[in-house]
């Protein structure tokens, strides 16, 4: 694949779903994937095999299925590790992006008073309004816990991160800095250099949602600069059930563990226990080990088409569709105007019609998109809108599918008659 | 697809001219509901007189099928008795269960059955019973009150 053309309409017939028609035989066209992407063949087939052929708990059995079992699974952690250049040992599998964040504010909640990790009053967490309700309620309420004070970002009009008081936001007394790559909403992709120069400086630690990175441009953890980042799978081709966290490791193996359990532990009595070295302290139970294969699958195909192609290819759609949308009279997008620091998702709101009714009439003409609040409620507020229309790319989507979502534009407002 | 059946003229026209939106200045019982999965948010007051509902109005924002369905719905139950206006209740949300399979009652439902369509869309269900549960949060919330003030007065 690498070496030939990039073909969006070839690809296509690597994802399964796109055979099937929907609302009446309309062709599927799904601007839906900020919210999960579809799955190509080789990953399901790479957990059908797993299930077929190496079943077993890994972690526990010392017969050849658990061998196996046990290979498949830390060659899928191998394979995270190297898509985001980071090392083994530093690739944690959550159960999804939710689970990974929840997992650094409560390991930093459980952390001892005496601990670099420790969270205390007069201490300072930094967020944005452009957070993802996961990247924002876990530090909430971690600071609600702890007594420490939340800060945050604010959002231009134009729905750009507002560093001007950079200074002011994060100060001495900062230890977290928690924050989204690109937003889910707007399509943003934050000024991630800055803020982590500035973080590092005051000693913070930076926490990075890469739920809208990952899967679409080339991430590399240590040219970035960052100590946390965490994705799931589900939106980068990959199964549901699978997140990941990555962290540092030598912060990660003085970090105290989240959830406890079978697998995490070095040893136990009736009273105490010790905990595994990292990853495994940071995973306990019996994992998702077919979804941690089929996510390897998904970076494979990512990486085989190529992260720049899949990257350019996205951009070329956005910046088709963000001109033809913003010329529609009636019609407003949400963030910026640009293709400036900006990913493939467009908000946009269509005036007289509420972006549910939006959503079901474009859904008649089999066109998939996200409507309502997209889970960043303070962001809706903060933009004055009561929600937007969401449509997002990725590497399978084509220029007809642009076509289709300006002309459903169009006959939304025809049908409602605005 | 079945666009027309979900989005019938009477609901285009409630909700470009709804009925009693605009909360009452009277004192009232006041409720706010939300559908937390799209953000749509009514406020309703409500206010029971000798076991009749005297007045229904509201506030709110939400797509057209919450919207026509409060307006509907208050326009309906005005000057019904509380028990009546439960039984309509019942069976409005007996409609939207159907799946498809009822045209409604329209000696009941009135200009209601118009949102029969609604049933056949699993997504939207919830836009059409906000401002319905809205309604009945605050009836039962009403009488719960009157039953504890005539306590009151019995135990006074
Ligand atoms: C920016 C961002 N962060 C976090 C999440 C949460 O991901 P998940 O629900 O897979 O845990 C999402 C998903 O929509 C997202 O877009």
């Amino acid at each position: 694949m690498t070496n030939s053309v990039f073909d969006p309409v070839a690809l296509r017939s690597d994802f399964p779903i796109f055979q099937r028609t929907v609302r009446g035989g309309a062709r599927l066209v799904f601007l839906d994937s900020g919210a999960t992407s579809q799955k190509p063949r080789s990953v399901l087939d790479a957990e059908r095999n797993f299930y077929e052929n190496h079943n077993a708990a890994v972690n526990r059995g010392s017969y050849l299925l658990a061998e196996e079992a046990n290979a498949a699974y830390e060659s899928a952690r191998q394979s995270v590790a190297d898509f985001l250049n980071g090392k083994f040992e530093e690739v944690i599998f959550t159960k999804s992006a939710t689970e990974s964040l929840n997992l650094l504010a409560y390991s930093f909640g459980n952390s001892q008073s005496s601990s670099k990790f420790a969270v205390k009053p007069g201490d300072g967490i930094v967020v944005s309004e452009i957070e993802h309700h996961a990247n924002l309620i876990p530090w909430q309420q971690l600071a609600k816990r702890t007594g420490a004070e939340l800060s945050w970002f604010s959002v231009t009009p134009e729905g750009r991160l507002d560093l001007s008081n950079i200074d002011q936001v994060i100060t001495e007394k900062t230890k977290i800095v928690a924050i989204t790559h690109q937003s889910n909403v707007l399509g943003t992709i934050i000024p991630l250099a800055e803020i982590v120069k500035r973080a590092h400086a005051v000693g913070a630690l930076v926490v990075l949602d890469a739920c809208q990175s990952v899967p679409h441009f080339s991430i590399d953890v240590a040219a970035l600069g960052i100590d946390f980042l965490a994705f799931s799978g589900h939106k980068a081709l990959g199964p549901t059930g699978i997140g990941v966290l990555w962290g540092r490791s030598e912060l990660l193996s003085e970090m105290e563990p989240f959830l406890t359990g079978g697998s995490m532990i070095e040893s136990v009595t009736m009273t105490d226990a010790t905990w595994a070295p990292i990853p495994r302290r940071f995973e306990a139970g019996v994992p998702n080990m077919a979804q941690a294969v089929g996510l390897e699958a998904a970076l494979k195909y990512l990486t085989e088409v190529g992260m720049e192609r899949v990257h350019g290819h996205e951009l070329d759609l956005t910046a088709s569709a963000l001109s033809q949308i913003s010329d529609i009279p009636g019609v407003k997008v949400v963030g910026p105007l640009d293709m400036k620091d900006r990913g493939g998702v467009i908000s946009f709101t269509v005036e007289g019609v509420h972006p549910h009714d939006v959503g079901q009439v474009l859904d008649s003409f089999g066109i998939a998109v996200r409507t309502g609040h997209h889970c960043a409620w303070p962001l809706m507020r903060r933009m004055n809108v009561v929600g937007t229309t969401r449509a997002s790319f990725y590497l399978y989507n084509t220029e007809d599918d642009v076509v289709a979502l300006v002309d459903g534009i169009r006959s939304v407002q025809k049908y409602f008659g605005v | 697809m079945d666009l027309d059946s979900l989005y019938q003229e009477v609901i285009l026209d409630h909700y470009k001219h709804p009925l009693h939106k605009g909360l009452s200045e009277e004192k009232t019982i006041q409720v706010h509901h939300v559908n937390p999965s799209c953000g749509d948010e009514i406020t309703l007051n409500l206010l029971l007189e000798a076991n009749m509902v005297a007045d229904i109005s509201w506030d709110g924002v939400g797509c057209s099928i919450s919207q026509a369905s409060t307006s509907i719905m208050s326009d309906l139950l005005i000057g019904k008795s509380i028990s009546e206006a439960f039984s309509i209740l019942d069976e409005f949300s007996g409609l939207m269960q159907s799946k498809g399979g009822s045209k409604g009652n329209e000696e009941v439902l009135e200009d209601a059955v118009a949102l029969a369509g609604v049933s056949k869309f699993p997504a939207r269900i919830k836009c059409a019973l906000l401002g319905w549960m809205a309604f009945k949060d605050a009836a039962s919330q009403g009488m719960s009150d009157e039953a504890s003030n005539k306590q009151g007065e019995e135990n006074g």
